[in-house]
């Protein structure tokens, strides 16, 4: 039986710009980081110029270091730091799985 | 309206940039640049023998005149022969901008001959990275890519640019202003008030110096400090030249190969100025044991070093020669009379002094003191990774920022003799002395050629023990003296190899200054052989993991 997880999540929203490269730049900056990335969400804004990219990640003292390694990513317009899931994920898991749990494949 | 194909671009764009050597191998996919390239009147390639050594000439520019240089290389394993080169640009912020070939977009993700993901290969060991897609997109990526390399904190840039966009055809209007450094946010005013207050209020304070200390050129601003307060100052192996090594107030090279009475002072340190430095593990030994009664004002251009390893009761983010010179404007001259009898004391250290053999034969050491006497203070040096490495480190009498060329976070054998030659080829009026090891040496020896064929002004000081001397070292000290695979079975004769590549050559079996002043003096490339006795070792030594205070330490036959 799986511990359940304590530990605090926060929300990330990153504002970068849209090319081929740009998410293998900010998953693999949390990957050789040794950071666990829970989820991931990822939007073309600003007519595709632009992507929003949604991270859901555990709170630990090591976050704002990874924070500010992601800041010098040059393709990386903006970062911020959401204090935890404002429904976002939740809201998306619910929608997908409903109640958390993996519905039945037909 | 220009009219022209993107490679003949890309040249045009090089050269707006200022560049006049690029160094590389032509292949397949990069074929149009070269080309191009033959075309100009403003650059001179330099054709190296490996794309690794093509990487490091570029380094050895960048490094030794603080601009951006470029290397060329084709797909495939050209561009993954580049990747050792970049990720040591990479780990010592070196500004290199790479051009990579790439196989036409159409056959991008096909598995086509000579393909490699280059792009996604490079993204973790440089700056930034780009895979063009139409020629229009270079009158972008090119400024960027030099902006990228040079500003804040510099480091290495990758473009990767497939062949059909190098031949696309493109009329434009205007050309693009080259890119240049950014301007850098001055220093936060409050941070630099309680950094002075925090400096004055100060007992045993020191000014701990890293690399960035030479990006920044901020030498002066730090001996200056320095000087007006009673602060000892130390450095980092990056940091070296920085200040000379002759200052009063200079305690040397702290760390694992520091000197003892360094490392033991600055335990007792209440208070550690960091400019342009990053807690390296090489240099604070067990972070949790080092300097544990300071406190820490950390000065740097990259927001993400301050408090990364250690964090720091004032972090000042900025350009380190700015907060340098505007703490010097702020603080009153301010005396430290017993302090500084502690570091003038330490400055007295011999803990380096270290041979096995006697006075009548070669030592390192003194080797390394005889040269550094002969060829000036105008030389530069390079070096490859290992034990004369160190006992360079330890015994160059550094004067000059930029002339000390070494491999210092990725700690990459085969650094030195290509990146000698880039020095060279930058500093055409210079001297430039290589040292090496027969293990570092034989890793680009392939080089040898291209500096043959550049009739360059590099002497290589090869110190052979035959081995792999401080993997060796660490087997005698920490494994039992179990020594396997780091003795080298065969001789290799040196002389006779460089000789055949078309470079001078001696052996030097004994002490004998005055062969070693003539040779030194001849224009032009030269090979000094010197056998030395594997069993030699780099002390004092702090063991991989230890705290400072910790160090192993040698002794020295009749150096009194």
């Amino acid at each position: 039986m799986p511990v359940p997880d304590t530990r605090r999540e926060t929300v990330l929203e990153l504002r970068v710009n849209n090319h081929p490269g740009v998410m293998s730049h900010v998953v693999g900056l949390f990957a050789r980081r040794r950071y666990n990335v829970e989820a991931i969400l990822c939007l073309p804004v600003d007519d595709g110029a632009q992507s929003d990219i949604w991270l859901l990640v555990n709170e630990s003292d090591r976050l704002s270091q990874i924070i500010s390694q992601v800041e010098k990513l040059a393709d990386v317009r903006t970062v911020v730091r959401h204090a935890e899931d404002s429904c976002l994920f939740a809201g998306l898991r619910q929608q997908m799985y409903g109640g958390g749990e993996l519905k039945e494949s037909a | 309206m220009h009219h022209m194909n993107g490679a003949e671009l890309t040249i045009a764009l090089l050269e707006r940039q200022g560049i006049t050597t690029i160094s590389g191998i032509p292949g397949g996919t990069n074929l149009p640049l070269y080309t191009a390239l033959s075309h100009s009147k403003r650059i001179r390639h330099v054709l190296a023998r490996h794309e690794q050594g093509a990487g490091f000439i570029a380094q050895g520019m960048a490094r030794s005149t603080g601009q951006a240089a470029v290397c060329f290389a084709t797909s495939g394993p050209g561009a993954t022969n580049l990747l050792t080169a970049i990720a040591d640009a990479k780990l010592d912020s070196t500004p290199i901008v790479c051009i990579t070939g790439q196989v036409h977009s159409d056959m991008i993700g096909t598995d086509a001959f000579q393909e490699v993901d280059i792009y996604g290969m490079s993204i973790p060991i440089t700056k930034h990275n780009f895979q063009v897609r139409s020629a229009a997109e270079l009158l972008e990526v090119i400024p960027q890519a030099f902006e990228l390399a040079l500003s804040g904190r510099p480091g290495p840039v990758l473009v990767d640019i497939p062949k059909d966009v190098q031949t696309e055809i493109l009329e434009f209007a205007d050309w693009p202003v080259p890119g240049q450094a950014t301007a850098i946010a001055p220093c936060n005013a409050r941070a630099l008030e309680n950094a002075a207050r925090m400096i004055a209020a100060a007992k045993r304070p020191i000014l701990y110096l890293g690399g960035g200390v030479v990006s920044a050129d901020a030498g002066d601003a730090a001996c200056t400090l320095a000087e007006n307060n009673d602060i000892p100052m130390v450095t980092t192996m990056m940091a070296l030249g920085a200040i000379r090594s002759d200052h009063p107030l200079n305690l040397g090279m702290f760390g694992m190969h520091g000197s003892k009475k360094t490392n033991l002072l600055m335990q007792e340190a209440d208070l550690l100025i960091v400019a342009g430095a990053r807690f390296d593990d090489r240099a604070t030994g067990k972070i949790a044991e080092f300097c544990p009664q300071a406190n820490v004002i950390h000065i740097d251009i990259d927001a993400s070093e301050i408090h990364k390893l250690r964090s720091a009761h004032i972090g000042v983010l900025g350009d380190v020669g700015e907060a340098l010179t505007r703490l010097n404007d702020q603080l009153p001259q301010q005396s430290r009379p017993e302090w500084i009898d502690q570091a003038k004391e330490a400055r007295r250290d011999t803990s380096t002094v270290v041979a096995l053999t006697g006075k009548d034969q070669i030592r390192p050491f003194e080797l390394i003191r005889d040269i550094a006497k002969h060829v000036g203070e105008q030389a530069f040096i390079a070096t490859d990774v290992g034990q004369h490495q160190m006992w360079t480190a330890q015994h160059y009498p550094f004067c000059r920022s930029r002339h000390w060329l070494t491999s210092g976070g990725l700690g990459t054998m085969g650094f030195g003799l290509p990146t000698a030659i880039g020095a060279a080829l930058a500093n055409p009026d210079n001297p430039v002395v290589c040292f090496s090891g027969d293990g570092s040496f034989l890793m680009n020896i392939q080089e040898l050629a291209t500096l043959a064929q550049e009739q360059l002004n590099v002497k290589i000081i090869l110190l052979d023990n035959q081995a792999l001397g401080l993997v060796r070292q660490q087997q005698s000290l920490f494994y039992d003296n179990r020594l396997f695979a780091s003795e080298f079975a065969n001789a290799i004769d040196f002389v006779a190899i460089a000789k055949g590549f078309g470079i001078k050559a001696v052996s030097l079996k004994t002490n004998n200054d005055s062969m070693l002043a003539y040779t030194l003096r001849q224009p032009g490339p030269c090979l000094i052989h010197v056998p030395i006795d594997r069993r030699e070792m780099v002390f004092p030594m702090v063991p991989p993991g230890a705290a400072n205070t910790t160090m192993l330490e040698g002794e020295c036959h009749a150096c009194a």
